[in-house]
């Protein structure tokens, strides 16, 4: 560390990107997205400027940027002019910081970009900046065509105009059902409102196995507030909110900086692009309800009441914050809109397949080799995903089952590997497309016991407004429970099959209606293991653990 | 609670100069019910937690009943009613951490701590809690100790950690 020990000026250790003054011949582009920075990304980056700087090179930039999606291998340092990404860049590492000087230098080093299956398969729309920009400094998105596209709307287009756009590209929402974007931001815009209309973004990432959304805020905010600017030229609204996790602080941090940045740079606020239009956009940070990812307990939670949604219609569209009409759409919605509107609806709907278009951000997580942020076009198959993106399974794991959709959602077995990942496919399949988490299950995974887990998520979540939910989950879950344990009975299967649909047709929202999909999908696909755990008093994964048999006799239930 | 019967606390513990960061936020936020979810961010950032006093301030200045602070307050996971040990540790029970083992992490800690999910130890010394996903699925398990998120973790290795701390 002798090299690191050269004085250098202490403020630009602490904050500023390594920019030199001249042409850049290579930039080392450090990941700061949260799954880095809890690998100590911060200390990489002041190491690689004090190494930069003692070597001399004087034509090379070592700058801060959001994820760039293989977290599985961070800390990550990429060098784009080179195209090359070089991983596990620890810390202390110094071996391997000397390898990126060396590669920043001229010389060989990291994998290339370009062949790596992780990369080649995607297609980034979404995440086109992630990992290109600085996320706290505006300058760098506008270098890159930021904002261009808001520019674009409010001096060339007419609200019309940007709506046909935008229902021409064929978006439907990404935050779960996949209602067009269209449709929804034309019933906005239709509906007359004297006293103002808002949009909201919905940024209550609350899908445990979901971090897209996360991502994008802590990677290109900017990205996330032109999209609403266009969404509230188009719809004719001047106010927006972001609704952002509390669990996510790095995320509010820099979405904070982000809105204070373009305010301040005259990019959002009053008269933007010298045009009576004007926008602002203020946070609101949720406190931990789950529930608040529904549009109506959003809004009720905005308005600084209790997350509980209410009866639809009215939909929010015509009646929704402080009862104007509101567009709410999902972070990955919005930052999907300037791409759409800067290269047209005909470029956007040419990606994807049937009627899914464009591109979908997943993320890959459980026993998976590449864990990390994806995004790839709609139509893809699980097994691309899984196998050619995802590298398969460590440790030569075996495959048994991919979850999508959150609690709502459902797992895909290995017979199910080569269906198509759209909308209309995953619904057929008992599914969800959901916000995109895809976990992946290998045979040390009881199906039952994910079943059970998904139901404790619904009952700990469920807001208690209405019976079906608040009751019902509490019985599923104590019926799984007792599969679980050993002391069920194919009557007690059966309750809980007629139970499950019962919630499903007479819950009030969504996460009420979504909660027993766990329970069908595993079913549909395991029923085998359910059958294992009831009849024969084993779990064939070797996950639960079985109450002594008697037990389960003299409660006169269980056994064959 | 007896926010609404105890006529006593009718104005804040003003001695208390941290009060003045809850009184700024509430100015800015221009003393708007709507404003309540914030505020209540901000004395919980000031203080560690929402005490009766508390909502009761709050209630007043921003023109909310007491009964729907308090209900708001009890609502949100976030918000803890409880003072906090010194150092928090929460276990991630997120897909992603539960399959990858996070049960074993927070059964271990819920043995050598001897407390709930919740819970601080008689010290005072740690809060253990758990958080239903924290976003960090790609480094599952993963477990934060005082804001800081660690991954890929142990049991064993959690517990170092808190020996460390």
């Amino acid at each position: 560390m002798s090299e690191a020990a050269t004085p250098t000026p202490a403020r630009r250790r602490r904050q500023d990107p390594l920019i030199p003054s001249g042409t850049v011949r290579a930039s080392a582009h450090v990941c700061m997205a949260a799954g880095c920075l809890s690998m100590q990304a911060d200390t990489v980056f002041d190491s690689l400027c004090d190494r930069v700087t003692a070597r001399g090179l004087t034509d090379v930039a070592v700058k801060r940027v959001g994820c760039l999606g293989l977290c599985a291998a961070g800390p990550l340092v990429a060098v784009p002019e080179q195209g090359r990404i070089y991983d596990h860049v620890g810390a202390l590492d110094d071996a391997a910081l000397d390898g990126v000087v060396d590669g920043l230098a001229g010389g060989e080093g990291g994998r290339p970009i370009a062949t790596d299956p992780f990369f080649s398969h995607q297609v980034k729309v979404v995440l086109e900046h992630c990992g290109q920009i600085d996320p706290e400094r505006v300058e760098d998105y506008v270098a890159i065509g930021g904002y261009e596209s808001l520019t674009k709307a409010v001096t060339t287009m007419s609200p019309a105009e940007v709506l046909g756009e935008v229902t021409r590209s064929g978006i439907r929402g990404r935050g779960g059902a996949g209602y067009p974007t269209g449709l929804k931001w034309t019933t906005v815009a239709k509906t007359e409102s004297p006293h103002g209309k808002y949009v909201v973004c919905n940024g209550d990432e609350g899908d445990p196995g979901a971090f897209m959304d996360r991502s994008v805020l802590e990677s290109s905010p900017q990205q996330v507030l032109e999209g609403m600017a266009i969404a509230g030229y188009a719809v004719g609204a001047s106010q927006g909110y972001v609704y952002v996790r509390a669990e996510y602080p790095l995320a509010v941090k820099r979405l904070t900086t982000a809105i204070r940045q373009a305010e301040h740079a005259g990019l959002l606020g009053p008269r933007i692009a010298d045009t009576s239009f004007g926008f602002e956009v203020e946070i609101r940070i949720g406190a931990g309800a789950f529930v608040c990812g529904e549009e109506t307990a959003l809004i009720a939670s905005i308005e600084g009441g209790r997350g509980t949604p209410r009866p639809r219609p009215p939909y929010p569209a015509a009646s929704g914050l402080w009862g104007k009409p509101t567009l709410i759409n999902n972070v990955e919605t919005l930052a999907s809109i300037p791409a759409i509107i800067g290269r047209g609806a005909e470029w956007y709907s040419s990606i994807g397949s049937g009627k899914s278009l464009g591109t979908k951000v997943f993320a890959l997580a459980g026993a998976v080799v590449n864990t990390g942020l994806i995004e790839v076009p709609l139509g893809l198959t699980l097994r691309e995903i899984v196998f050619d993106i995802g590298g398969g399974l460590p440790g030569g794991g075996k495959f048994k089952a991919v979850q999508t959709g959150g609690p709502s959602g459902g797992c895909m077995p290995e017979s199910l590997l080569d269906m198509s990942v759209d909308y209309e496919s995953l619904a057929q399949a008992g599914s969800i497309m959901g916000s995109g988490g895809m976990i992946v299950m290998d045979q040390g995974t009881c199906m039952v016991d994910v079943a059970k887990f998904f139901m404790d998520f619904c009952r700990e979540e469920s807001c208690g407004k209405c019976v079906p939910c608040r009751v019902g989950t509490t019985q599923m879950y104590r019926l799984l429970d007792r599969i679980t344990r050993g002391l069920s009975s194919r009557d007690e299967l059966a309750e809980l099959e007629s139970l499950a649909a019962m919630v499903r047709d007479t819950s009030l929202c969504g996460l009420g209606q979504g909660s027993p999909n766990p329970v069908f999908s595993t079913l549909r696909y395991f029923r085998d293991e359910y059958m294992a755990h009831i009849d024969d008093h084993v779990c064939p994964a070797g996950v639960c653990t079985m109450e002594p048999r008697e037990a389960a006799l003299a409660a006169g239930e269980g056994g064959r | 609670m007896t926010v609404a019967a105890d006529a006593s606390p009718a104005s804040p513990p003003r001695d208390d100069k941290r009060w003045r960061q809850v009184d700024v936020r509430i100015r800015r936020l221009g003393a708007r019910p709507d404003g309540l979810i914030e505020v209540l961010h901000t004395v919980q950032e000031v203080f560690g937690f929402l005490d009766d006093d508390a909502l009761t301030y709050v209630s007043e200045a921003l023109g909310v009943p007491p009964s729907r602070v308090l209900g708001v307050a009890t609502f949100y996971s976030h918000f803890v009613r409880k003072p906090q040990g010194e150092h928090t540790c929460v276990v991630c029970m997120g897909t992603a951490c539960y399959i990858n083992g996070a049960g074993a992490i927070f059964t271990r800690l819920h043995e050598t701590l001897g407390i709930e999910a919740g819970g601080t130890t008689p010290d005072n010394r740690i809060s253990l809690l758990r958080a239903r996903c924290l976003g960090a699925c790609s480094m599952a398990p993963a477990v934060v100790i005082d804001d800081e998120v660690h991954g890929r973790i142990s049991p064993d290795g959690v517990e170092q950690m808190l020996e460390a701390l």
